[in-house]
């Protein structure tokens, strides 16, 4: 009886993780789907495309890059503090990755609100007037930060429940699966980043 | 009983892996920078390839997973890869 009972609680760990990563895998293809659009526009249109990255602030998409990865780190740190039972440090983690997040945001906060003085935004006068390939490279643009920004505030979300729940011991040394899934939302947010800030930022 | 194997990465691999991302990174502005032209697009890819691949790895615990775990996981993005270059391929040599 005892043994079944351990064996049960080994299953429901392991499917647990098993379930996140199938429902990465959807979120994956998702992006995917954008992302050969963007290579398909990309290759029709490569002087428009040259044209509307050089409009984008590769500083501002590096300074992001570092953010997240910096939270990657901090997020996966947490957890070895929870696994740890050193539940304290496992909230500050927890509470700087937020920052980081929040910082992402603030940023992508002022890149937008830029591109929206220079009336910059789908549906703007002085977009529709642009060239075909660019105004296709403004609406990748917005469709993909924006999707990601969505993934971001989810995610951050997700990080909040999880303060609550180790305060009040629901996520815990020896249950730590809801923290587990969250880091691995978490770094997909990170991974989908790594691929976005090339694609868009660094290649003019 | 299981909860004994459970991997625990420590802190010191965690920030060294932080390092390296952020190493490959400024590689990566940096060769931007120098507009080595087609090259540049498959640089700047290869790179984000080997950064996302320390991310699952390292961050995202792959290396310590079950093997079930690990050879569906690198099975879909096998997939996800090749759905994406092979529908490019398709388009550019319509």
């Amino acid at each position: 009886m005892e043994g079944q009972t351990n064996h049960t609680e080994y299953t429901d760990s392991e499917t647990g993780k098993l379930g996140m990563w199938i429902f990465l895998f959807t979120e994956l293809f998702l992006f995917g789907g954008l992302f050969l659009v963007y290579a398909v526009f990309r290759a029709k249109y490569s002087a428009d495309f040259h044209t509307g990255a050089a409009e984008l602030d590769a500083f501002i998409g590096t300074l992001n890059t570092v953010f997240l990865l910096v939270s990657s780190m901090t997020i996966a740190m947490s957890l070895t503090a929870i696994q740890k039972n050193n539940k304290n440090l496992a909230l500050i983690l927890i509470t700087v990755t937020i920052f980081l997040a929040a910082l992402f945001m603030m940023n992508k906060y002022f890149e937008w609100s830029h591109k929206f003085h220079y009336k910059l935004y789908p549906g703007s006068e002085v977009l529709k007037n642009l060239p075909q390939g660019e105004l296709l490279f403004f609406g990748l643009y917005y469709m993909m930060t924006g999707l990601h920004a969505i993934h971001v505030l989810i995610g951050m979300i997700l990080l909040a429940v999880n303060l609550f729940k180790i305060k009040n011991g629901r996520v815990s040394s020896s249950h730590f699966l809801f923290l587990e899934n969250s880091a691995l939302y978490w770094h997909l947010v990170d991974l989908i980043w790594i691929f976005i800030f090339p694609l868009l930022y660094l290649i003019t | 009983m299981k909860q004994d194997e459970v991997h625990i990465s420590s802190y010191l691999s965690l920030g060294t892996v932080l390092t390296v991302l952020l190493l490959l990174t400024a590689v990566s502005v940096l060769i931007t920078g120098w507009h080595l032209g087609p090259f540049t697009v498959a640089a700047a890819l290869l790179i984000a390839c080997v950064k996302a691949a320390t991310v699952i790895i390292h961050f995202m615990h792959m290396k310590f997973e079950s093997l079930f775990l690990k050879i569906m996981v690198s099975g879909v993005f096998l997939l996800f890869a090749l759905v994406i270059v092979i529908t490019f391929i398709d388009y550019l040599l319509r």
